[in-house]
């Protein structure tokens, strides 16, 4: 058991959003606004670096040791969403809050079966598994390098840009 | 119920099926997998039954180390389901207690 | 009569650390046999379709199937005699296993003898511990991912360490219901990371509780849930009943040390390693000279640190053999332990460092005691 951290996320398994806004792998408010950008929810130091590689834009640092919370690198995020898939923690993501002047992009991994069909209607939830909101699938990428973890993007109203994780499976 | 696809594992691949008969009666069974996996797929869960106080047992380490899911096959008690693979034909029952070998129609 | 055989490695048990161990032995050019008393290798290996952490040198990113497979090519690539469906029943002195295989018994004289015999999962008992639909998480692990069937529909899992909160996920991934991961102790026990995943699938995970009872006809139909406070009491009033057709307990792994008591290595009792582990030097080689043992055995860890385990104890033999020189023996120490190292860093990993660390303190002990 993690004695040194007490906090949300050993508490309920869900991590804090202060929590998060304090950790490296966050990117700033102002960075959310310009564009798409990840967001690394790791928050406990874990011996586990291929965020990192996973990058094509270097915007990623975990160094050594491997223990180190993952550093954003925002400036270099060009918002891709190429790391989502090689976390092993799933939870990594992507937030664009400037997909259309109503809503927002959620990019996320998913392990599920049936995948959810592109333009499609989804229960979008947060990071308590309750649903939030309506969610339009707007692309479902999967590849072999994803090694079976698909990535699904879905557009939903922009003020829940950061409590949006995920969709009801099934 | 069998998981027939699976989001990392794929499409369960097509086997051969055989037949075993449990209790009596006929079920099917995938070639190669244990007991205890066709009695799960027929919606079976119960393997033997206590000497004492006659109550239900089943599943409980699946991989051969507690014996608790042992039942008498082909006349031979105490066979540890969760690693015997079925066979075409094979005689299955609840076992009670130790239970009773009778291997060949001959009782011991 | 029964066969009798020669060989320079045994290695029992073909999980990850026995499989590395015998691939590190086999590659400096022993011969060594791998025994599993099961009718495929691997371990608990091809149970864990997940992604590994870790580093790229540790198989980061990689599914624990995938990682399995990687193995099994290598042990042929070296070819390393694997025995299946061997179970060894004794291990007596002068570094000789008895062995049944199916039904025709066999003896092996071997010169070394790695352990790598894994652990067993704990049963926790309540009343109507023992209806059917309650088994080890790790049993429904090797329903759904093995033999690709469910254990049940309406699952409640009891521990929320890494274990509990994996083959959660994994439950649901097969089609399952998981109502609920109930813990006694006031903090999850595993990562973040992989409690977050099941909590975002709606999945409660409620700490500070435990089952009170189970109940049912011929198999569970339902669980009782309740608290508990800080001296694990049960808290009247805070019964809540779940309709649950099974229960998977993840309360914990025991090493399954038999072969290693048979053999006379000292065992010593560490519950943060799960139970009685034999001590070893540091190199794995345990009290018995020429016995070594890795993975699980040597204290519950994980799949990474297994197969770094088996390593060191392939080389160890390999080098007592002759056939590494001690130098390149030091070398290719270094490179595995520095590996080693890196998974046990942090706050879950050092306390996993320290308690290891106390078998080969024990095992100093001993040695100064001589």
């Amino acid at each position: 058991m993690a004695k040194e951290i007490r906090s949300a996320i050993v508490l309920t398994g869900v991590p804090s959003i202060e929590e998060l806004k304090n950790s490296p792998g966050f990117p700033s408010e102002e960075r959310l606004k310009k564009g798409p950008v990840a967001v690394i929810e790791c928050i406990q130091e874990i011996p586990c670096d291929p965020c990192e590689p996973a990058c094509p834009s270097g915007a990623i640092k975990v160094g050594k040791p491997i223990t180190n919370l993952p550093v954003l690198c925002e400036d270099k995020c060009v918002g891709c969403g190429k790391c989502i898939a090689f976390c092993p923690g799933l939870a990594i993501f992507l937030v664009d809050t400037t997909f259309s002047k109503t809503k927002a992009l959620i990019k996320f991994p998913y392990e599920y079966l049936p995948l959810p069909r592109v333009n499609s209607w989804a229960d979008a939830v947060d990071r308590e598994g309750n649903i939030v909101t309506k969610a339009r699938v707007v692309k479902v990428e999967t590849s072999d390098k994803y090694d079976r973890t698909a990535v699904v993007s879905i557009a939903i109203p922009k003020r829940f840009a950061h409590k949006v994780r995920g969709i009801v499976s099934g | 119920m069998r998981v027939l696809n699976h989001p990392i594992l794929g499409k369960l691949e097509k086997r051969r099926m055989v037949k075993i008969i449990v209790d009596a009666k006929a079920l099917q069974a995938i070639e190669g997998e244990p007991i205890i996996a066709a009695l799960l797929a027929n919606g079976i869960r119960v393997c033997r039954r206590t000497k004492k106080r006659n109550e239900p047992r089943f599943l409980f380490c699946g991989i051969g180390q507690c014996t608790d899911c042992v039942m008498t096959v082909d006349g031979i008690p105490n066979v540890r389901t969760c690693v015997t693979p079925v066979r075409d034909g094979m005689q299955i029952e609840t076992q009670i207690g130790s239970g009773k070998w009778s291997v060949q129609g001959v009782e011991y | 009569m029964y066969k009798a055989l020669n060989t320079e490695v045994a290695v029992i048990g073909a999980g990850p650390a026995g499989l590395s161990a015998a691939i590190e032995a086999a590659r400096a050019g022993a011969e060594v046999v791998l025994i599993d008393e099961n009718a495929k290798p691997g371990g608990q290996l091809f149970k864990q379709i997940h992604k590994f952490f870790g580093s790229k040198v540790h198989g980061a990113g990689v599914r624990g199937i995938d990682i399995g497979k990687q193995l099994l090519q290598e042990t042929k690539e070296n070819r390393v005699k694997v025995r299946l469906d061997c179970a060894v029943w004794g291990l007596f002195e002068d570094k000789v296993l008895g062995l049944v295989n199916q039904d025709k018994l066999e003896s092996i004289q071997a010169k070394k003898i790695i352990l790598a015999t894994g652990v067993s999962e704990n049963a926790v008992s309540f009343p109507g511990w023992t209806l059917p639909g309650i088994m080890g998480a790790g049993a429904a692990q090797t329903m759904i991912n093995i033999h690709r069937v469910l254990p049940g529909k309406k699952i409640l899992m009891l521990g929320s360490g890494n274990v509990g909160l994996i083959v959660s996920y994994q439950l649901l991934q097969a089609g399952a219901q998981v109502l609920a991961v109930v813990e006694a102790a006031p903090e999850i026990g595993g990562y973040g990371v992989h409690a977050s995943k099941i909590r975002r699938a709606g999945v409660p995970v409620i700490t500070s509780h435990t089952i009170k009872e189970a109940t049912g006809k011929d198999q569970v139909e339902a669980a009782t849930i309740a608290a508990v406070d800080r001296e694990w009491n049960l808290v009247p009033g805070t019964e809540k009943t779940l309709e649950v057709d099974t229960i998977c307990v993840a309360a914990g792994l025991t090493p399954l040390a038999g072969l290693a008591w048979m053999a006379g290595c000292e065992c010593v009792y560490l519950p943060e390693l799960g139970g009685y582990v034999p001590i070893h030097n540091g190199k794995m080689e345990s009290s018995v000279r020429g016995v070594y043992v890795a993975g699980d055995l040597a204290g519950v860890e994980e799949a990474s640190t297994a197969m770094e385990e088996g390593r060191l104890a392939g080389l160890s033999v390999a080098e007592e053999m002759g056939y590494v020189e001690e130098c390149e023996a030091e070398k290719r120490r270094e490179e595995i332990t520095e590996r080693l190292k890196a998974l046990r860093m942090g706050p879950f990993g050092e306390q996993r460092d320290k308690a290891k660390q106390k078998l080969v303190q024990e095992w100093q002990k001993k040695l100064d005691q001589r």
